[in-house]
């Protein structure tokens, strides 16, 4: 027995920017497109829940956000096929798809894959972080956008442009967080100060910043800089957070704490189909190796989006638009010259809207105090296995993180590594005094998302032989 | 020490019209009013219920830490199946569990 085939000349995984942009461009070109997306409504993170919230809530996420609803709108259109609350758990190199809604499971197979997964928060372990109530910043901003539910009595920690605007929403709300506990110090604004962009881009990031400190200053949100020993107290809940500044033990208490140091890219289903990865310095994160047009290693797999490299959702939406063209080009659709010139106007303003990027990363590096845990902090949420244990097994003879996986079980739990594997790549690559990317990362194996054995068996029949990482 | 989440429709602020009434569900027992067609999460973290389950491992407890269904800390049981409640829509009757946790009632996280 079979679940039913759906074919399409496009499959695209994920209805973020990035995802919605390419699939609008392809079937413009007369691409017939599946989008498959795990939420009940497009919009991704970035945008989640837009065609909803904006209405509602638009004055409190700002425009940035209410942007999104053009996007959303175009996905209706006749060729393209949006398959919500859809959790793809197994991508095969032939393009076959297999993924399950409430429950049931399905199989799709698209002449081309276009991977638009999107970004997750880097991990963040400093003692304390699995205690209920601390959650990531995107997690406030997710409960904003698609609940209307805000975070009281809250602490934003870490570093990262997202922090400002997540503490200024949560002021327009009329919840002010507590405080904002800023791991980034002067010397990285410094430093940062040199790859500040040229021309508009460069003034217009810096101008609603600008906006965002000014709207928490005339809130009375108190800012500490240049944070380090960051704790969270409590021992059923959190009760407080704890840090060093400026010479003293700071202590504030307080029953939610949001921690963000930057966002890395998501890459579950391209480590899954074995692609090449490379590791970016500057972002200090791996990601899928692709040319211009996020074409990667296997050349009927496409990605884009932060999912590629972070970049925002105007430069995620332009690069999927950029893949799509590609696709239609090789699906025989539009002639290289109509690609090119389609292309051309795209890329000056994705070029634009990355000028930004280089002085962000460097003003807002990761906070050292989680790249390097203390021995008794966990680091893999799910196996509760501490970055003292990864060590031990390390001194032990532990080469790779798929060792370490094997010998501690950080990364074996259902969140398949995704909050502990940049973690264990930092520990050891710091322990052999060399980078993260000579370290290398978890192998992702099928299924991606934990899926019942029924799931599994409905589709036994169909599914092409052992995964790409099948052992 | 319970959490402080705050439903901005509740004060006006936004009444939400496309969100369902309030509808019976139950959370270990306890009977809840929740908004129908809103995310589980969301609905459990304003109503206060915490934690939302004990880890396998040692019994710490854990409530939602990414709402997108990528951490697994929000599972909760419904109809004998483990789910992530981020990834859950309310709907009418629910009757919602912790998921079975491991060795030490009331273990710590360090």
């Amino acid at each position: 027995m079979g679940a039913p085939m759906t074919e399409a000349d496009l499959i695209v995984l994920g209805a973020g920017p990035a995802g919605m942009a390419a699939a609008c461009q392809a079937a413009g070109a007369g691409l017939s497109v599946l989008v498959l997306d795990e939420q009940p409504r497009a919009g991704g993170q970035i945008y989640r829940d837009v065609a909803r919230a904006a209405a509602l809530r638009g004055r409190i996420l700002g425009p940035d956000y209410t942007g999104g609803q053009a996007l959303v709108a175009a996905l209706d259109h006749p060729l393209i096929a949006h398959l919500p609350g859809a959790v793809a758990w197994r991508v095969d190199p032939d393009g076959t798809v297999a993924f399950s809604r409430a429950g049931v499971a399905g199989m799709a197979r698209g002449r081309r894959l276009l991977v638009a997964t999107g970004a997750l928060e880097r991990p963040m372990p400093v003692p304390g972080w699995t205690l209920p109530g601390v959650m990531t910043a995107g997690a406030a901003q997710i409960l904003l956008k698609a609940s209307g539910v805000v975070a009281g009595d809250a602490v934003l920690a870490g570093s990262g442009p997202l922090l400002y605007l997540v503490a200024a929403q949560m002021v327009r709300a009329g919840t002010p967080p507590r405080a904002l506990v800023e791991t980034q110090g002067t010397t990285d604004l410094l430093a940062a100060a040199r790859h500040l962009p040229g021309a508009l881009a460069g003034w217009r990031m810096l101008a609603k910043g600008g906006a965002l400190l000014r709207e928490l200053a005339g809130a009375g949100v108190p800012r500490f800089r240049g944070a380090s020993a960051i704790a969270v107290e409590g021992a059923d809940h959190a009760t407080a957070i704890t840090f060093d500044c400026g010479g003293t033990r700071h202590r504030i208490p307080c029953s939610t704490v949001l921690l963000h140091h930057g966002v890395v890219p998501n890459t579950q289903v391209t480590r899954s189909l074995a692609l090449a990865h490379d590791w970016d310095a500057a972002q200090r994160a791996f990601r899928p190796v692709r040319d211009g047009w996020g074409r990667t290693s296997l050349s009927t797999v496409f990605v884009a989006g932060d999912g590629a490299g972070i970049g925002g959702a105007g430069v995620a939406a332009l690069s999927g638009r950029l893949a799509a063209l590609a696709i239609a080009h090789d699906l025989g659709r539009i002639c290289a010259g109509d690609r090119d010139l389609a292309a051309r106007p795209l890329r000056v303003r994705r070029a634009l809207d990355l000028a930004a990027r280089p002085f962000l990363d460097r003003a807002f590096p990761p906070f050292r105090g989680a790249l390097a845990p203390d021995d008794a902090t966990i680091i893999c949420r799910c196996e509760e296995v501490t970055a003292g244990d990864i060590r031990r097994h390390a001194a032990l003879g532990t080469l790779g993180p798929n060792q370490a996986k094997a010998f501690s079980r950080a990364g074996m739990g259902p969140c398949q590594g995704r909050f502990c594997a940049a973690s264990v790549a930092e520990i050891l690559a710091a322990l052999q005094g060399t980078s993260p990317g000579r370290i290398g990362t978890h192998r992702v194996r099928a299924p991606l998302k934990p899926v019942t054995l029924a799931e599994i068996a409905a589709l036994a029949d169909d599914l092409p032989g052992p995964g790409p990482g099948a052992s | 020490m319970k959490t402080a989440f705050r439903d901005l429709a509740a004060g006006g602020a936004s009444a939400d019209a496309s969100e369902g009434a309030r509808v019976p569900v139950s959370f270990e027992g306890r009977a809840l009013l929740l908004r129908a067609g809103a995310n589980l999460a969301a609905e459990l973290l304003v109503a206060g219920v915490m934690p939302f389950r004990h880890t396998p491992v040692s019994g710490a407890p854990r409530g939602p830490f990414c709402m997108m269904g990528a951490c697994y800390d929000c599972l909760v049981r419904i109809g004998g199946v483990t789910q992530q409640a981020c990834m859950i829509e309310v709907a009418e009757g629910m009757e919602i569990a912790m998921p079975p946790a491991g060795p030490a009632d009331g273990g710590t996280d360090d």
